[in-house]
């Protein structure tokens, strides 16, 4: 359609729906903020990693501080809250619930609305997680310190980076919702090398090396330690970080695409 | 009233049918055995992986050596199974019957509605974890050198139902409190990931943390005591405690459900 209506209508055309999508989706997440805070408050991983490492364990980290440990993990904390992924589960439940066929008749992916309810999330997330940092802040006035600019825009950049190739491989995963009933437990399966790898348990500096390359060579570490290094104001890899993120969103894209469009011909198929 | 013990068989017999019936169903999806055997190992891996991290560089978790470290693992990874096979999918549907009205049925049925509503199902995909943990505490045990004597076991025999029934009483409690707040569902998932701290040994946590693993959420009762009690160091004040703890948090879950019923008022009003 908006092929007829050349560049300058269609961009105003995704601009207002994106606007419409943004604004009721935040209407709607702002129903379930008491829901939420609970979401919120189940990420606790990385602050209880922090009180086991700042124990005898951080010495062994080369290159950490018991200081910079606390940035650290309070940084993972942080970015692991912006780059939870939901949307298996959503869709799964609307799948199930008979909510997929009406979305089907809009002239718009679902995926689209999917998005819009993450970002929407994550902003009535925020405030939040700043009260969270606040309450560590007033504990421990040490723990805070400023990004510096570069860092702190880098940082922003590589979560969103992260949260959307998490977004995309979820969403290729939740495509065989259309085959299995069991592709939410796939997904619970891959979210176990996540916890271990991606550097919520542990900073990937306290790998011993075998492991530590092997898990560079994963997507996961990507996705938390090397946003929460950025923040936290440490030394990674910064262009091998963007080019592996970018590269592994570019792999799933396209199966996700492909995988819907087969889905969606056997979803109809079924006559629903 | 009827006389106790035909009571309790009563409720034994029930149970039998309740899982019989439940392990039917349940087997007619013989692919999750695979998906939870290959979650069981993953996360055992995973778990096992973050600790050789603290213990590779010549340190350790708040004293206690490699193998008693992996008797606390061994027991959060029964736990979870248990979690797994009863607390789990039996508890999460207390906000579905609430939702709907269904609880009404319930609690017309000639039974303890929290009895109902805690064992009505029973999953097997638990088991794997269940024997993992057993194992693993059972190997690392023998490893860590302990020799209990039969007071020992007794003791450890009794805490483990205690922090079994510690557990059962936190989730109840969460999970009862669906009748005021229907979206309380994340908050057993909030349980769950705190709960993630008795994967070790607590005295491995600074005092804050130590004292709040105790007095606020006894994630120490859970893993860590049970296992002084296996390795043979159990100190009686921490034996009585336990139980003490296990008894009043057991009180505390019955008389809530009481309570809660209290403001239950079926779906429609």
């Amino acid at each position: 359609m908006s092929r007829h209506h050349g560049p300058d209508r269609s961009l105003r055309h995704a601009v207002r729906l994106a606007r419409v999508l943004l604004s009721s989706q935040y209407a709607l997440m702002l129903e379930f903020r008491a829901e939420i805070v609970l979401w919120a408050l189940s990420g606790v991983l990385p602050l209880i990693m922090l009180g086991l490492w700042s124990g005898t364990g951080v010495a062994s980290i080369p290159g950490f501080t018991p200081q910079r440990l606390v940035h650290y993990f309070l940084a993972a904390f942080v970015v692991r809250q912006f780059t939870i992924v939901w949307v298996i589960h959503a869709f799964e439940e609307d799948a199930l619930q008979g909510r997929l066929s009406p979305a089907l008749l809009q002239p718009l992916n679902p995926f689209w609305r999917y998005l819009a309810a993450h970002v929407s999330e994550q902003a009535t997330r925020l405030p939040f997680v700043l009260a969270i940092v606040a309450l560590v802040a007033l504990v421990h006035p040490a723990a805070l310190w400023w990004p510096t600019p570069a860092g702190l825009l880098l940082a922003l950049l590589a979560t969103h980076l992260a949260f959307l190739v998490r977004f995309v491989i979820q969403s290729a995963l939740t495509m065989l919702c259309f085959w299995s009933e069991r592709a939410a437990a796939l997904e619970r399966l891959l979210l176990i090398p996540y916890l271990f790898l991606s550097g919520l348990v542990a900073p990937l500096e306290a790998f011993p090396e075998p492991m530590r390359s092997f898990a560079l060579n994963t997507p996961f570490p990507w996705m938390v330690w090397f946003p929460a290094q950025l923040l936290s104001g440490g030394t990674v890899p910064v262009a091998r970080g963007f080019g592996v993120l970018a590269a592994w969103g570019l792999l799933f894209l396209p199966i996700a695409v492909l995988l819907w469009r087969a889905g969606l011909r056997r979803y109809s198929a079924m006559g629903a | 009233m009827a006389r106790p013990a035909p009571e309790l068989l009563r409720y034994l017999r029930t149970l039998r049918r309740f899982w019989a019936a439940s392990l039917a169903a349940e087997l007619e999806y013989q692919a999750n055995f695979v998906l939870e055997l290959l979650a069981v190992s993953a996360n055992l891996a995973g778990s096992l992986f973050t600790l050789s991290l603290f213990y590779g560089h010549g340190h350790d978790l708040g004293g206690w050596s490699w193998d008693a470290a992996l008797v606390v693992l061994g027991l959060y990874t029964l736990l979870d199974g248990l979690t797994t096979t009863l607390l789990q999918p039996n508890l999460s549907t207390i906000v579905t019957h609430v939702r709907t009205g269904t609880l009404d049925f319930v609690l017309l049925k000639p039974i303890d509605s929290q009895f109902w509503l805690s064992a009505r199902t029973f999953s097997p995909w638990g088991l794997p974890g269940l024997a993992a943990g057993a194992v693993l505490v059972v190997v690392a045990a023998v490893r860590a050198g302990a020799r209990p004597d039969a007071l020992h076991l007794v003791a450890a025999a009794l805490l483990l139902v205690a922090s079994a029934l510690i557990l059962y009483s936190l989730w109840f409690v969460l999970a009862a409190t669906s009748i005021w707040f229907v979206k309380v569902w994340n908050a057993t998932e909030v349980l769950r990931s705190a709960l993630v701290a008795g994967r070790y040994p607590v005295s491995a946590y600074p005092a804050g943390l130590r004292l709040f693993f105790t007095v606020v959420l006894p994630v120490a009762f859970l893993t860590t005591v049970p296992a002084e009690a296996i390795l043979g160091r159990a100190s009686p004040l921490w034996v009585v405690s336990s139980l003490l703890v296990a008894a009043v948090a057991l009180l505390i879950s019955r008389w809530f459900w009481g309570f809660a019923l209290r403001f239950y008022t079926s779906a429609s009003s």
